[in-house]
């Protein structure tokens, strides 16, 4: 919690230029931001230093998308980007030691603690902000050396320490034959509780022995994130709360609010101006010309099946919801489609529910939010008869390419799409198909646009073939930040809610709940 | 299946209060909720809610004792029993509390493997029925996912539950378990989840270049069941080849691993093909929601399947094999045994039996029994290692 207060830099204006930070606060080139910068800086190089962090932040994002993190071409262009900015010199390697040392970890410092700040106040604003930290901490600890590594751990107070060599053997001992781990002589291990390494065995990367992980070194980078991202979630969750106090500074505040509104998403979430625009019926049509493939696909789904499980209805309830489908509208969708296979009663006990729950109208009484592609990508993936997820990531390439090819989109158009999409590019792959469907590019021009929501898919679609004033959805696209209502007194308000109690949010380590809890430890 | 022999689901309503009388088995339920009462609240702020007559479902109901759950079991007398988290206040006073305060903090981990889910691969019945020829895929389950949760996980208190039809549940009971947060959950539940996607996906399991340890151990257990299963229960390959394709299921399977063993050879065939065959048709289908959330409910033990009669009973891991499904005892049957037993009501130092011990449930509870006293054993163990720790100050 003293985090809240602490992590204001303090602004008095001054014309010195910054005091140097003396080198124990930060005594590794790379940190995990858990102590806050006190010195005074000036508001100049306050907003300087947001601006060039913020424009790394989005080079990591963009890159992480269009190639595979880790991959030598994400590091190459990501060094290129970052080198173009003026905070060059604190996340890359410098060869030759020129300039200060303590002067370049500052600039670091300061400029977290800064975006902190400014992209603390909504759910979405600090998953996007977590999310980039932690791969721009990947991304400069996997520049480091061994030697850097271990000196990180001791800076930090980490206490990872790789196993005995008795031990060591016995484990690699099981490891032996043809399976995950053999080749691993005179790799080092770290025994760590399994509850540490979450994402390695989550993922089967890790051998796991009643109860305990065995992380390979090249893998430790795995259990320093999960450290970074539950300080830094917990971090930000604290800062939101103390934002109130900031009130009172006139200078810090518009430029904060500022900064957070270059946050490039969209919020799809409550559109009360276009609700009744489109109705039950006109869903068919619409499908076939506007919708994404994922959403096709489980409008086809349920056509077919006259049901739909869970995680479909979820997804395809809320991009409904967004496209501007009205609440009874949206009922009676579902309950033509699904009292074909059942009774209108059944329907009624088990899954009107469920409907009026996407639109905010049971259980927490939450309007939720329509996913992002991002969240349709990575979170829960489709089981056995689910027909969520996107089809880019989630279906067999043979079908896929029935699929695309029955849209009319050509031969060689399918091999570009399909190109994309054996290299992991769902998004890209799913705007190529835009283009070709809508006939905007051919096969073998590139990509242009990008396609982050289905519902931006949807709209942009809305877009071409009406023609942008007659759209029947508004264009305005709200793009989320807190200035608009100035700064909310009690900062949960602003808070952005997803459906909780099935899918949790992975991506922020707090659960709602758990916010809760600090909330009123906060608050008592 | 044949629904068990003399249970009519109409009659439920008449046997229920009998059952919730007579029947339940009160004191070790409790024993195990109540967790030897550390902490204190464990049981008291525990959800539990009932599904009664036509569908009526409450929720957060919770009791400040044994006495206090047994009177309104009886009262109520519910068709189906779900356990929910441990919150952070009693659950019957949720509306008094703030709802940003009123928190699921702890919860056993739980798994639920659900017949319905191996639709595509099994060949004998479908939906809500199972029969001799399908249940294998239960037993492989079980022991999958029992052994990877002892060995892998650490986990040592595991009650395995069927579910009365065509279900079976793990509650996860240790207590770094249900301490568990919800990534933890999930990155267990993630780990266990071999078989993945959706309607459009045909191949289903996909094997990276080196086979996890955890999936070596699952394709040994499943290699002990794979021919039995496949070939005498479910007869995959038995269509009707145009060619010389062997005669049957089994000399069309030895076919098909020869080639591919001839393929490897010759570097014509890359990766685990017979391997990803045998996990796909056999490996436990997890339906993994419901191990994510803390909140999620779970139906309880010992209660009874409305649509099948049949009580909801522990299993023993060890003896899996042994565990036939039609057996399990129902509502109807136990009832009547009440009165034709054999059993006498006293014991030989002429204390009263409990009557569910006098009927085929018996072993059942045995079983739940035993698990408990595995529970309490850790626990004592725990309690000394702790006073040990204080002695040294």
């Amino acid at each position: 919690m003293e985090f809240g207060t602490r992590s204001k830099p303090r602004s008095r204006v001054s014309n010195q230029s910054s005091v140097k930070a003396p080198d124990d606060k930060c005594p590794h080139k790379i940190q995990l931001y858990s102590v806050a910068p006190t010195d005074t800086i000036s508001l100049q190089e306050f907003e300087e230093l947001a601006v060039e962090r913020l424009k790394v932040l989005k080079a990591v994002e963009t890159i992480g998308i269009t190639h595979q993190k880790g991959s030598a071409k994400y590091c190459e262009l990501l060094e290129k980007e970052i080198g173009a900015t003026k905070l060059k010199d604190s996340f890359l390697k410098v060869n030759g030691i020129q300039g200060d040392e303590g002067e370049r970890r500052k600039r670091d410092q300061v400029s977290h603690f800064i975006l902190r700040l400014a992209y603390c106040r909504s759910e979405d604003l600090r998953r996007w902000f977590l999310t980039q930290e932690l791969d721009l901490f990947r991304f400069r600890f996997q520049q480091e050396d061994k030697e850097s590594h271990a000196q990180f751990l001791v800076s930090n107070n980490l206490k990872y320490r790789p196993v005995g060599k008795a031990e060591r053997e016995s484990i690699t001992s099981q490891l032996d034959g043809p399976d995950h781990f053999s080749n691993m002589d005179g790799v080092e291990f770290y025994k760590v509780p399994f509850t540490e390494a979450l994402d390695l065995v989550r993922n089967r990367k890790v051998f796991l022995q009643k109860g305990f992980a065995f992380v390979p070194q090249d893998d430790l980078v795995s259990i320093l994130l999960s450290v970074f991202r539950t300080q830094l979630s917990h971090a930000l969750t604290v800062t939101s709360r103390a934002l109130p106090s900031m009130e009172e500074d006139g200078r810090l505040l518009p430029m904060l609010s500022g900064l957070s509104k270059r946050y490039l998403g969209q919020d799809y979430s409550v559109r009360k101006t276009n609700v009744g625009a489109i109705t039950a019926d006109m869903i068919d049509m619409l499908s076939k010309k506007s919708f994404p493939l994922c959403m096709q696909n489980i409008h086809l789904a349920m056509k077919s099946n006259h049901h739909l499980r869970h995680g479909s209805r979820l997804q395809y309830g809320l991009f409904l919801k967004g496209i501007g489908l009205p609440l009874d509208e949206a009922l009676k969708l579902f309950r033509t489609e699904f009292t074909k296979s059942m009774d209108v009663d059944t329907f009624d006990k088990k899954y009107s529910y469920g409907i009026r729950y996407n639109y905010g109208k049971e259980g927490k009484k939450t309007d939720y939010t329509p996913f992002g592609c991002m969240k349709i990508i990575m979170n829960n993936p489709p089981a056995v008869g689910d027909a969520h997820g996107c089809p880019f990531r989630h279906f067999d390439t043979d079908f896929l390419k029935q699929r695309i090819s029955s849209s009319g989109v050509s031969k060689d158009g399918v091999e570009t799409i399909m190109k994309y999409t054996k290299g992991g590019h769902c998004q890209v792959a799913c705007a190529k198909y835009f283009e070709l469907v809508h006939g905007i590019s051919d096969s073998s021009s590139e990509v242009e646009m990008f396609i982050q929501h289905p519902n931006q898919y949807f709209e942009n679609s809305q877009k071409l073939i009406n023609g942008p004033g007659k759209t029947p959805t508004p264009r305005g696209v709200k793009i989320i930040n807190s200035s608009q209502n100035s700064i909310p007194s009690g900062s949960s308000a602003e808070v952005k809610q997803e459906p909780m109690d099935e899918d949790l949010d992975t991506d922020m380590g707090l659960t709602q709940e758990q916010l809760d809890t600090i909330d009123q430890d906060t608050s008592s | 299946m044949p629904e068990t022999h003399n249970y009519d689901p109409n009659t439920l309503p008449d046997l229920l209060p009998l059952y919730y009388k007579r029947l339940f088995p009160y004191g070790p339920y409790y024993k195990w909720m109540n967790y030897g009462g550390v902490p204190k609240h464990y049981f008291t702020n525990r959800e539990f809610s009932f599904t009664l007559k036509d569908d009526v479902y409450i929720r957060y109901q919770s009791f400040s004792d044994q006495q206090d759950f047994e009177k309104e079991l009886q009262k109520k007398c519910p068709y189906k029993i779900d356990i929910g988290a441990v919150y952070s206040h009693r659950p019957k006073d949720h509306k008094t509390v703030k709802s940003s305060a009123f928190i699921a903090q702890e919860k056993e981990l739980v798994f639920d493997i659900d017949m319905t889910d191996y639709d595509d691969v099994r060949f004998c019945c479908s939906g809500a029925d199972i029969c001799s020829k399908c249940w294998p895929l239960m037993v492989i389950a079980v022991k999958i996912i029992d052994r990877a949760l002892r060995d892998d996980f650490g986990f040592e208190h595991l009650l395995w539950v069927y579910s009365g039809r065509r279900g079976i549940h793990c509650w996860v009971c240790d207590e770094g378990a249900r301490s568990l947060s919800t990534q933890g959950r999930s990155a267990v539940a993630e780990y266990l989840q071999v078989v993945k996607g959706g309607e459009n996906l045909v191949r289903k399991a996909v094997l990276p270049e080196k086979i996890h340890p955890s999936i070596r151990h699952s394709l040994q257990i499943i290699d002990k069941h794979f021919l039995e299963y496949a070939i005498k229960k479910q007869d995959l390959l038995s269509y009707d080849f145009v060619g010389k394709l062997g005669r049957d299921t089994a000399s069309r399977w030895a076919i098909l691993q020869k080639r591919l063993e001839e393929g490897r050879n010759m570097n014509l065939v890359k990766g685990y093909t017979e391997e990803e065959v045998k996990l796909q048709f056999c490996y436990p289908r997890l339906d993994i929601n419901v191990s994510k959330g803390i909140n999620h409910l779970l139906k309880s033990p010992f209660c009874i399947h409305p649509k099948s009669g049949k009580v909801c009973v522990p299993m023993d891991p060890k003896n899996i094999d042994d565990f036939d499904p039609m057996e399990v005892p129902t509502i109807s049957g136990l009832i009547e045994e009440l009165d034709t037993s054999t059993v006498p009501e006293t014991d030989t130092e002429g204390r009263r039996l409990k009557d569910y011990k006098r009927t085929s449930l018996k072993p059942y509870i045995e079983i739940f029994e035993s698990f408990l006293k595995g529970l309490e054993s850790s626990r004592k163990g725990k309690m000394i290692e702790q006073s040990d720790v204080k002695m040294e100050f």
